[in-house]
């Protein structure tokens, strides 16, 4: 049946108090442009984006809000639907705790904003109707280095307003089943294929990768995730024609989201969705597409050994987490 | 007397001071006032200051400078002379 919320309509009922840490509008991603040097962007934990955009009746591809380490305040002007999935960070309107996972019904006048956060790193809140900002290349999603998609192609500031789009039908509560949320543990470990340029660390340098215990640096964004533990043993060699004179400079090549960089054989760096589309840095493997959700979700002081498997566990990987998502979608009819 | 504990909002490297050259934002015994900053942490290449809530006079800290610290994590007290 028609509601009155069944038109179109344009309103802006959201007003940024405080803006959080590095809170941005974000989709599903930009895809396509790549190899043109713009990266996919998107909401890093994609499977909590998916989850939100389901709690409050939104199609999946609905822009949300992305929040790091630290939850914005907002305050509402109309009554509408909002779910926060993600970190275990508390939601609170006017003050008052709220459950996670769960679409909440937000009033006019009222004001949401967070605890601290307990677990994980990346908080998704979406609103019934989706964040409304025009779509660039496809996609509403915020890339900060390109100062392109999102809310004028950046973080968000005090005093922003953001517009919500259209709702259709009347949001129902509903929760994500416990079963169905991810883990947010603070020791990972992370599935990884070896290559491409594994072959400039030496059977040391490999054998170190695999077995140290990587901790997470604060220097963990949108772009990369920059780890601490041990130093990679490589192999000597003369440095070709084109590379940098460090013997983790290689000519320079594309980057994979999710491929694992090591400057000066120390500190390796996991790329994420808004990564540089190539450069002169060894890429040692590259973190399984399943997994990718699980570093986006990893917090500074979080501990990570990655595991080398190789492409045919890393699809059955993927299926499993497709199943998973059609499992979330069953759950919401 | 009371005390109050300065929370950091956001996890991540904590600096007394504002950059390696400078003297620290504040020392154990200095009097500080309600809103003004005692360290800053560092996350994703920002730094979030890391302010008291209350005025009165800073009885210690609880992290070490360059010390990692998790979100809501006590890093100084503040006696407020009350």
């Amino acid at each position: 049946m028609p509601t009155t919320n069944d038109c179109w309509r344009y309103s802006i009922p959201i007003k940024v108090i405080k803006p959080g840490l590095a809170t941005s509008v974000q989709d599903l991603g930009r895809r396509g442009y790549y190899h043109v040097g713009v990266p996919p962007s998107g909401a890093l934990d994609q499977f909590s984006l998916l989850a939100a955009n389901l709690l409050v009746g939104n199609s999946s591809d609905a822009a949300a809000l992305e929040c790091a380490y630290m939850g914005p305040e907002l305050h509402f002007t109309e009554s509408t639907v909002v779910a926060a999935t993600g970190a275990d960070i508390e939601l609170q309107i006017n003050g008052q705790a709220q459950p996670a996972w769960t679409s909440v019904v937000v009033a006019p006048g009222d004001v949401v904003t967070f605890g601290y956060l307990k677990r994980g790193a990346r908080m998704c809140l979406a609103v019934a109707g989706g964040i409304d900002v025009p779509e660039v290349l496809g996609s509403r999603s915020t890339y900060t280095l390109g100062a392109l998609g999102g809310h004028e192609g950046r973080v968000l500031q005090a005093g922003d307003e953001l517009a919500i789009g259209p709702v259709r039908g009347k949001v129902a509560t509903r929760t994500v089943p416990l079963a169905l949320r991810p883990d947010l543990p603070s020791e990972l470990e992370i599935r990884v294929v070896m290559g491409l340029y594994d072959h400039l660390l030496t059977d040391l340098g490999r054998q170190t990768f695999l077995a140290t215990s990587w901790t997470l640096t604060p220097v963990a964004d949108r772009v990369g995730f920059r780890y601490k533990g041990a130093q990679l043993d490589m192999v000597e060699r003369e440095q070709p024609f084109g590379a940098g004179s460090d013997p983790s400079n290689i000519v320079d090549a594309p980057y994979p989201i999710g491929s694992i960089q090591i400057p000066g054989a120390v500190e390796p760096i996991v790329l994420h969705r808004d990564a540089v589309s190539g450069g002169g840095y060894a890429m040692i493997a590259t973190v399984i597409s399943a997994d990718m959700d699980a570093i986006a979700q990893s917090a500074p002081g979080s501990t990570t050994r990655f595991v080398a498997v190789d492409l045919y566990a890393a699809l059955a990987a993927r299926a499993e987490r497709a199943e998973r998502i059609s499992r979330l979608r069953g759950h919401f009819g | 007397m009371a005390d109050h504990e300065v929370v950091t909002p956001v996890p991540g490297t904590f600096y007394r001071s504002p950059d390696p050259e400078s003297a620290p934002f504040k020392s154990e015994g200095d009097t500080v006032v309600a809103g003004e900053t005692i360290g800053v942490v560092e996350i994703m290449k920002n730094f979030q200051h890391v302010d008291a809530q209350v005025s009165g006079t800073v009885l210690r800290f609880l992290v070490e400078n360059e010390g990692f610290v998790a979100a809501g994590q006590p890093v100084a007290v503040v006696d407020d002379g009350a």
